[in-house]
């Protein structure tokens, strides 16, 4: 099981990786979804995975024995699962925005920040009152 | 005592979710932050005070005992990071009043503001490597917040790409704390510095060591990982520039200096032939890139990349003196370099752009705000006996007691090329005459210039000259502070009690 699930935590991070250097920003952002995926495939992994050595105290025995299934790299993917959640909604809104603005998802033609030849665009200044 | 150390994270939460409440009045958000960052800042002294006088300081979050709950540790590097992040931050705040206009305070400006530096102080006060974690994405979502407020293109444009990298790193991390979790089954630091050396598998400890690096050193704009800041930070308001200049990338580094003073502070013999390699390459490529800009904070942005590398060269020499020189240089370097972005701010009020050839003659118009500027760009290219020029001599000196001969040869010439682009800020902005397409754009008189945009800035300066001047102060705490970080026994002591 164990070793199954690093050669799927390999597989994930591998097609991530594959993704992730596309230029076009909507496979990176199934590149991000799979690799954050496969880390928590990891960090589970990183517990250990046996259904026969629950991590309970037998009686007469002061410490459960080792080795055991931890349950704490569980609450560790529970909280990473809610952060990347929170974040890939915000990536997903920031990229349709910069889709409409500057009119491309390829990253090769995003060159708005760092142009050396056009002036720089006035910042600091909101562009309408419209909905975010 | 615990009360001192949970105020520096709760004041700031406390205030920003305080600003939400009342966002739509863009003058009661103003008032409501800057009386947030000044309890704030009032409490980082205290705190600041406290572990100065009688060392380092623990609580455990919950009453849970050390390696199973979360801990919340001060030394004298937390204590002064906190400290100087509540400066920059009521600093800020001020310069806000007059940079940022309402519409954007409506937006929730002060509230991710005061998040943002929540999320700064949390993750200089852990002690707890998943709850840094943790206050890493805390101070992220507030900057990418921060960076596209406004949303103009070049702020899309940059943050799709900051945003892009730093999720990169913040997975890297987390994959590095997980497989360290599996390795030790702890989180808890100082608990892993007891563990750590334990471990028989120095190769998975070495990749784990590595992983940390990398997304560390992407935080903190170091050498192969840095092109995401100059890309970024000069798209939004100068504000915001502003505090991420002074902060965030120093986060990375301070999170550099603890892992690898605590968690790895066992022999990583190839780690540390790395490091001075990432440090000499961090100063030069900054600096050079620096050198090729002509925008007022671009150049300012690819001056951090060639200062961390300075704080890098510290924790990579590895002695006493290097790492005091290091916490040195970040203390002075959070202050100037804040300071410089502000200033540029004020410039950009006046004549209306950022662009090196557009600008000119302020020294002839406002010879003070070139007085203002003047102070912190040498004492960032290190004029003794301005801040910057004690910095780099500790530096240097620390790199010629272990005879690091071409180190030491780096950072003097990095230092010689930043006062080239410090005198090409000087000599096109200030000193050149203005340009004639100026008039027609109606400068702004200095009249114009609120006080609340000036004040920051010329305290900020006065804080220069008082490092500088009181250097060896300055220099004492800094080497108690570097004391600390080489006897981890303290930090241990601290947080687990007696063993």
């Amino acid at each position: 099981m164990q070793t199954l699930c690093a050669i799927l935590v390999g597989v994930m991070v591998a097609a991530s990786v594959y993704l992730i250097l596309d230029r076009n920003l909507i496979r990176f952002i199934f590149g991000l979804v799979l690799v954050g995926n496969a880390i928590n495939l990891l960090i589970f992994a990183v517990g250990g995975l046996d259904s026969q050595r629950p991590p309970i105290i037998p009686n007469n025995t002061a410490a459960v024995q080792e080795p055991f299934a931890n349950a704490l790299p569980q609450a560790l993917i529970l909280t990473a699962i809610v952060i990347g959640f929170a974040l890939l909604s915000f990536i997903f809104v920031l990229f349709y925005r910069a889709y409409q603005d500057l009119g491309t998802v390829d990253t090769e033609f995003m060159r708005a920040a760092e142009s050396d030849t056009n002036p720089q665009l006035p910042v600091s200044r909101p562009k309408s009152e419209g909905p975010a | 005592m615990s009360g001192l150390l949970i105020l520096p994270i709760l004041l700031p939460l406390a205030g920003g979710a305080a600003v939400i409440l009342v966002k739509a009045d863009a003058r009661r958000s103003f008032y409501l932050a800057l009386t947030s960052a000044g309890l704030h800042t009032m409490a980082a002294g205290l705190l600041f005070w406290h572990i100065h006088l009688n060392g380092i300081l623990a609580t455990q979050i919950g009453n849970w005992p050390a390696p199973f709950g979360i801990t919340l540790v001060a030394d004298r590097l937390s204590a002064v990071m906190v400290m100087i992040t509540a400066i920059i931050s009521l600093a800020v705040t001020s310069y806000s009043k007059a940079d940022i206009d309402a519409s954007l305070v409506r937006r929730g400006y002060y509230c991710l503001l005061q998040i943002l530096v929540c999320g700064i102080c949390g993750a200089f006060l852990t002690g707890d490597i998943f709850n840094l974690y943790v206050w890493f994405e805390v101070m992220l979502m507030a900057s990418f917040g921060l960076l596209i407020i406004g949303q103009s293109k070049t702020q899309l444009d940059g943050g799709v790409k900051y945003v892009v990298i730093n999720l990169l790193a913040t997975l890297l991390f987390l994959t590095a704390i997980g497989l360290l979790y599996g390795l030790t089954g702890t989180l808890n630091m100082a608990d892993l510095h007891l563990k750590v050396p334990l471990i028989a598998n120095r190769g998975l400890l070495t990749a784990i060591a590595m992983l940390f690096l990398a997304a560390f050193g992407i935080k903190g704009a170091l050498f192969p990982l840095f092109f995401w800041l100059p890309a970024a930070y000069h798209t939004p308001p100068v504000s915001v520039s502003a505090i991420f200049s002074g902060l965030l990338t120093k986060v990375g580094i301070y999170a550099l200096i603890r892992v690898f003073t605590l968690v790895f502070s066992v022999e990583m013999a190839y780690f540390y032939t790395l490091l001075p390699v990432m440090a000499a390459l961090t100063m030069i490529t900054g600096v050079l890139g620096a050198a090729a800009q002509n925008e007022f904070r671009r150049i300012l942005s690819f001056h951090i990349i060639s200062q961390v590398g300075y704080m890098l060269m510290g924790l990579a020499l590895q002695t006493r003196l290097a790492l005091a020189g290091t916490i040195f240089y970040l203390v002075h370097h959070i202050i100037v370099k804040a300071n410089l972005f502000l200033v540029s701010g004020v410039v950009k009020r006046l004549q209306g752009s950022f662009e090196l050839a557009q600008l000119g003659g302020i020294y002839r118009s406002n010879g003070w705000i070139a007085f203002l500027f003047f102070i912190p760009a040498f004492s960032l290219a290190g004029f003794p006996p301005l801040s910057g020029f004690w910095a780099k001599m500790i530096l240097i000196r620390a790199s010629l007691d272990i005879h690091a001969y071409w180190l030491a040869f780096v950072a003097a010439v990095v230092g010689l090329l930043t006062v080239y682009s410090m005198t090409k800020i000087w000599a096109e902005v200030f000193w050149k005459p203005a340009p004639v397409i100026n008039h027609a754009a109606e400068p702004m008189t200095a009249r114009n210039i609120s006080a609340w945009m000036l004040a920051p800035i010329a305290a900020l300066t006065m804080l220069t000259i008082i490092i500088g001047l009181g250097a060896e102060v300055v220099f004492r705490f800094a080497f108690q502070a570097a004391e600390e970080l080489s006897h981890p026994e303290y930090y241990v002591h601290a947080v687990l009690g007696k063993r």
